[in-house]
């Protein structure tokens, strides 16, 4: 089938403001929408730039708008979009060129929650011990793969970049509720400050957003709870 | 220029770049250089296990992982490291888990356990469960927890930095040139030692497993620097990728009770492999499916089998095999498990191939995969320079882009992952104490010089040829004549290809004239690493006249130790030809014998 796909375009070095460009191509409902801008680049434009790596949705490189929600490139196929697509990069981050954003305030964010295990307590010969129910209660965060679909899909990141964002709270939860870990409560008194988790206000768009299908708005609601109650139960 | 200078340089951010940076970093100024973001590194892909022989679930030990990676690798593996690996496994997963890493676990709270192809239990030959995993996510799970434990440890990293080139002074490691991607400016980092942790270059054929990212920069680069490739004709192809897409279905799902059926209904794999059946080696598995697509058993004539694990099906065999729990209990599946335990795969299969795996056949065909061969390096990480096994004073290697060989001729599954942790460790303590002994090397006048001869010439071509064509067509060939069945006459044309290819590739100029983010001009760079990494391959696997583990030959069809028990070493000469040299196999304790499963 014939495609058109509308891509937002804007080179720093040559653009005094973005545009959009459309491309016609040939393609097949189970193209990837990152397989067509690979066409594009490879025969129409090879100036396009944009992060890829896996192809198959583990990575979180190629997180963009398409067709107006945020979805990873390699996970989205024309049979979803349909022949007419347009591609614009995610929300809420500077532009640095084409579907190119400035990651690093989201991963800045992401580092500011202490998210790493926590535990200096003499450590045992073998493993600690966790049951299956324990593993299971912080299994969904633990998918997390970092792109920013959700956090540049909120509101209130876009209202103010330093709003630590629902991608920042879902990796404190995947500690918080380790029951090996010992820096919840210095978590919970992180996400509780001004940029933390109040400014969130269950808009639920990061749920929508999440490729991984993690259960963002949930996770946020625990850790809120936790917050309010000082109880992990 | 921008200059930096670090006691160890790391190059690559995957599970053995992390793991060398985090061990290096305790006692050495070090950085880690990435062309991706970390997390973005394809260890995050690896979905089944990593190795070990815990015993959680059954009796297990480290010598049967041994035997059983010697067995795996066609006894080409060097059994001095493949025991030490063996052996260090234990210990290394221990260490991830008080790393916070989050393995499924028992019911009694133990790191949990499953059966992987070519693991066994040596006193019955049965599958033994040894991969320890986190659901089907164990390489994003080890990816994360590193990446976690290195901001933890305040590592150094520099993101989006793509190393182009080694600098080597008085035959020492003397540090990198890398460009920012967001710049498009050259650095140079001045360094003690250099570890090379760049992973695989599956990206030369045509259906793969391998990310964009794997082009094969690392042993491109040291092999233009003078030094040898180990092993090269040796890549395995995995039996069970996404038909068409050569997206990953691990096997775990074999390990889970999964089965293989070819187009007449049939457990074909019984024919081929009747004690293991579906968790015979990939090399032996993969060989399967190909004949029985080349003998009209695919599915309706076309080039996939299925791979089945409806629980119904699951349930069937596995009472047929006797398959039992460890407590004794027989074994049976729900699709509730089958979804809790490979959901990952439940979410690829329904997204990439509209099929539900809990109630339909998923199609599938064999996907290049894995490098066995790469930079050789001994067990410490250290990189050798030829036969002698002579090291290069601060250079090492580790992971996917090493060849220590642990894996010879066949990789078994789980042991990319342990290689992994167990040899970065190592890479990154061995650097760091070499750099507290050492001096910094002096650089050469002009360090960048190499580096911009190669990309210069991007941008000066006459633009004769497409960049995409010629990936397309070495891809096709690499699938068609280098892939899981070899032949004289089919190897030579794929020579003769990728050479044209090579002469046609001087033609090729980028479009983008800028700095920022040009990623024509890096992605041409990349190609044209893939093309000589093609030819290394092709070359090496037309002089071993033998079939051994991933390297099956039509017209050599039997394994030949008299000539060929020993690992290739192919060297790129001055006047760009390749030659090749031969180093033995290290042989401890197992004398090679004919390999059944
Ligand atoms: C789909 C899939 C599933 C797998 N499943 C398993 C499994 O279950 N068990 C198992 O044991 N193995 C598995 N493997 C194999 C294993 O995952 C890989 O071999 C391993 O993860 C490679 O790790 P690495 O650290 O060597 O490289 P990677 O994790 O790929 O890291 C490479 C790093 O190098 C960087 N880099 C590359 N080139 C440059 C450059 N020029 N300049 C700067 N940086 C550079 C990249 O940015 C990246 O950070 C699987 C592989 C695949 C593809
Ligand atoms: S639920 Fe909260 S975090 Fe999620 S989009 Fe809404 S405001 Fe943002
Ligand atoms: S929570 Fe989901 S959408 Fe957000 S960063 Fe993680 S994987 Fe991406
Ligand atoms: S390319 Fe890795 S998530 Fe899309």
């Amino acid at each position: 089938m014939q495609i058109t796909i509308k891509i937002f375009r804007y080179n720093p070095e040559k653009d005094k403001k973005p545009r959009y460009e459309s491309y016609k191509l040939e393609a097949v409902e189970t193209d990837r929408v990152l397989d067509l801008l690979e066409k594009v680049k490879g025969y129409q434009d090879g100036t396009l730039s944009f992060r890829r790596s896996c192809a198959h949705g583990i990575c979180g490189s190629d997180a963009m708008r398409i067709n107006g929600f945020n979805r990873l490139a390699c996970k989205t196929l024309v049979r979803d979009t349909g022949a007419k697509i347009t591609v614009e990069p995610i929300l809420g981050l500077k532009v640095i060129k084409d579907l190119i954003v400035d990651m690093e305030p989201f991963f800045e964010n992401f580092r500011s929650v202490i998210p790493y295990f926590v535990n200096d307590e003499p450590e045992p010969a073998q493993e600690r011990l966790q049951s299956p129910e324990q593993r299971e209660r912080f299994d969904d965060t633990t998918k997390c793969i970092l792109c920013a679909c959700c956090t540049t899909s909120c509101p209130s990141f876009w209202a103010n970049e330093q709003y630590l964002g629902p991608a920042a709270i879902v990796n404190a939860h995947r500690f918080i509720f380790d029951s090996r870990d010992r820096a919840a409560a210095e978590r919970l008194k992180i996400l509780n400050d001004i940029f933390g988790i109040h400014r969130c206000h269950t808009i639920f768009n990061c749920t929508l957003a999440c490729p991984r299908e993690i259960q963002v708005t949930k996770a946020i609601g625990e850790v809120k709870k936790a917050i309010v109650t000082g109880s992990l139960e | 220029m921008k200059t930096h200078q670090f006691e160890v340089l790391v190059v690559g951010a995957g599970g053995a770049g992390l793991m060398a940076g985090l061990y290096a970093s305790r006692t050495a100024s070090t950085a880690i250089i990435t062309k991706l973001y970390p997390t973005r590194s394809h260890t995050g892909t690896a979905q089944g296990g990593i190795g070990a022989a815990l015993g959680s679930v059954e009796e297990d030990h480290p010598e049967w992982h041994t035997y059983d990676t010697v067995k795996g690798s066609d006894y080409l593996g060097d059994q001095d490291a493949i025991e030490f690996m063996c052996n260090e496994a234990v210990q290394a997963i221990y260490e991830l888990e008080h790393m916070g890493l989050p393995f499924d676990r028992t019911p009694e709270g133990k790191i949990s356990q499953r059966p992987f192809g070519g693991h066994t239990n040596n006193v019955t030959g049965k599958p033994v469960s040894r991969a320890c995993h986190a659901a089907d996510r164990t390489g994003h799970m080890i990816l994360q927890t590193l990446y976690q434990q290195c901001i933890k440890n305040n590592v150094t990293f520099y993101d989006e930095f793509q190393v182009v080139d080694l600098l080597m002074v008085n035959g020492a490691a003397a540090g990198v040139v890398a460009i920012e991607l967001a710049s498009g400016e050259m650095h140079l980092f001045h360094a003690k030692t250099v570890i090379f942790a760049t992973g695989g270059h599956g990206r030369i054929w045509e259906i793969t497993s391998n990310a964009y990212a794997f082009s094969g920069d690392g042993p491109a680069i040291t092999m233009r620097r003078g030094l040898p490739l180990e092993d090269m004709e040796f890549f395995q192809f995995h039996p069970t990728g996404i038909y068409k897409l050569g997206i990953l279905i691990t096997e775990g799902v074999r390990g889970e009770g999964g089965i293989l059926i070819n187009g007449l209904g049939e457990r074909f794999m019984e024919r081929y492999a009747p004690t293991v059946k579906d968790l015979a080696s990939r090399d032996v598995i993969s060989r399967a499916i190909y004949l029985e697509i080349r003998d009209g058993r695919g599915v309706n004539g076309q080039n996939y089998v299925y791979l089945d694990v409806r629980p119904e099906s699951v349930n069937k065999y596995a009472a047929l095999d006797g398959r039992k729990n460890p407590d004794g209990s027989p074994f049976v599946v729900t699709g509730e498990q089958i979804l809790a335990k490979l959901p990952d795969i439940v979410d690829f299969c329904r997204v990439y191939l509209g099929v539900d795996p809990v109630t339909q056949l998923m199609p599938i065909q064999p996907t290049a995969h894995y490098a066995m061969g790469g930079i050789p390096t001994n067990k410490y990480g250290e990189v050798i320079s030829n036969e002698e096994n002579t090291t290069v004073p601060g250079l090492y290697a580790a992971g996917e882009v090493a060849c220590v060989s642990v894996h010879g001729a066949n990789r078994l599954g789980t042991n990319s992952l342990l290689d992994l942790v167990v040899f970065g460790k190592y890479a990154g303590l061995r650097a760091a104490e070499f750099a507290k002994g050492a001096a910094y090397q002096p650089l050469p006048a002009d360090p960048a010089a190499f580096a911009r001869a190669q990309f210069d010439q991007f941008l000066t071509a006459d633009g004769k040829e497409n960049a995409f064509d010629i990936a397309r067509e070495m891809k096709k060939v690499m699938f068609d004549d280098m892939g899981i069945f070899r032949s004289g006459q089919g190897m030579q044309n794929a020579l003769e290809k990728i050479r044209e290819l090579q002469a046609r590739f001087k033609h090729v100029r980028v479009t983008d004239t800028g700095k920022i983010f040009n990623m024509e001009l890096i992605n041409a760079w990349e190609l044209g690493n893939l093309l000589d990494l093609a030819e290394v391959t092709t070359v090496s696997a037309l002089a071993r006249t033998e079939s051994r583990g991933g390297h099956s030959r039509e017209d050599y069809p039997d394994r030949d130790d008299k000539k060929w028990l020993k690992h290739t070493m192919a060297y790129l000469r001055e006047n760009g030809r390749i030659e090749l040299k031969y180093k033995p196999v290290v042989i401890t304790k197992y004398q090679p014998k004919e390999r059944t499963y």
